[in-house]
């Protein structure tokens, strides 16, 4: 039961801190899953990524239900996807039924201002150690370079270039003694 | 009783088919107000600006949102938990799924090339958020790079030093907050 409350208090504190959404939830992710509780590995988180962007539905709310499920089977899945919705559920109602002028409250417009650059540089940071752990060679970093320039310069959708990384990596490895004996 | 259940099938609906996460539920918003009268079209545009200002998912923001406009607080709710219905099912046999094929090699394959995929898609989004935070401010003029520039160039000097490393991210967004309202960002 403390552990359900743990991962429900866990992706509260997710949900309730990020601005932005999904991608720049990174940071917080990594921070609280990785680095001070240790639930899941790097990689792993990043798989949840990988998967959370081919699958139906909001991503953080997929990366936290991932998480739960590892960690505590359905009933965990569940607790950590309630902890993420709640802050929004709570904020976003207070919002709506109190502030209708929020949005242009010139303190909130400058705040959000200046936690989108701070979100800038967290981001960059997350990039840059994720993709030391990820990219492990030659080929890696052009797959890396590869998504980057097809997802900036195309509207190719980012689904079909996580599928295509996909299949690409299954016909290596039926094709590739090397990778095959490892 | 019946906008309840309404709100259910179309958030639900949502859930099931916006895949790529918060932005790719945007289209069907705007195709919800053919429908319903909850909200407006030109309501979205606020309902993403409310969404991307207030912390959490921007996905699940705007569905709350939408909620709370067609029924009120229980609305919201309602819509919100239609919506991530989908993920818990689906994101639940996935990872039963993977249970049983994570050894497979064809799978370690597939995701050895995935990751650095993400991690470049990743990087997409960084410059994405990059390009707003640098180039304009809120009223959508042209903004100094230069302050970006310090922000960041500072924070990876900070990082070097071991026990601001341990800060929690959040502690680094309320400075960011302060600094915005200072600076009038």
């Amino acid at each position: 039961m403390r552990e359900l409350f743990e991962l429900y208090a866990a992706f509260f504190r997710i949900g309730g801190l990020t601005f932005g959404g999904g991608l720049t939830m990174l940071p917080m992710l990594k921070h609280e899953l990785v680095t001070k509780k240790n639930w899941v590995k790097e990689d792993d988180l990043l798989d949840y990524y990988a998967i959370g962007q081919c699958t139906p539905g909001i991503i953080a709310v997929n990366v936290s239900t991932f998480v739960g499920y590892k960690k505590r089977g359905i009933i965990g899945a569940i607790f950590s996807t309630f902890g993420m919705i709640s802050p929004s559920l709570i904020i976003v109602s207070i919002i709506a039924l109190f502030l209708s002028g929020f949005m242009s409250n010139p303190y909130v417009a400058h705040a959000v201002g200046g936690i989108k650059i701070v979100v800038c540089a967290l981001m960059l940071n997350t990039v840059i150690t994720m993709g030391k752990k990820t990219i492990k060679n030659v080929l890696g970093a052009v797959i890396c370079i590869l998504a980057f320039l097809i997802a900036m310069l195309t509207p190719v959708p980012t689904v079909a270039i996580v599928i295509v990384a996909g299949v690409l990596g299954v016909l290596l490895t039926k094709f590739d003694k090397r990778e095959e004996s490892r | 009783m019946r906008v309840y259940l309404e709100l259910f099938i179309e958030f639900f609906q949502i859930g099931l088919f916006a895949i790529g996460g918060g932005p790719a539920t945007i289209p069907f918003l705007m195709d919800i107000p053919k429908r319903h009268d909850w909200y407006k079209v030109s309501d979205v545009a606020n309902m993403l600006a409310v969404s991307e200002s207030t912390p959490g998912p921007i996905g699940i923001n705007m569905a709350t949102y939408a909620g709370y406009n067609a029924a009120g607080i229980l609305g919201g709710i309602v819509a919100t938990f239609s919506l991530v219905l989908p993920s818990l099912i689906v994101i639940i046999l996935i990872a039963k799924l993977l249970d049983n094929f994570s050894k497979n090699k064809y799978v370690q394959g597939s995701f050895g090339l995935i990751r650095p995929a993400v991690t470049g898609l990743i990087a997409t989004a960084v410059y994405g958020i990059f390009q707003t935070a640098l180039f304009y401010d809120t009223e959508g003029k042209f903004q100094i790079p230069v302050v970006l520039l310090v922000v960041v160039a500072v924070y990876f000097a900070l990082m070097n030093v071991k026990f601001l490393k341990k800060l929690h991210p959040a502690f680094w967004i309320f400075c960011g907050a302060v600094m915005g309202i200072v600076f009038k960002m």
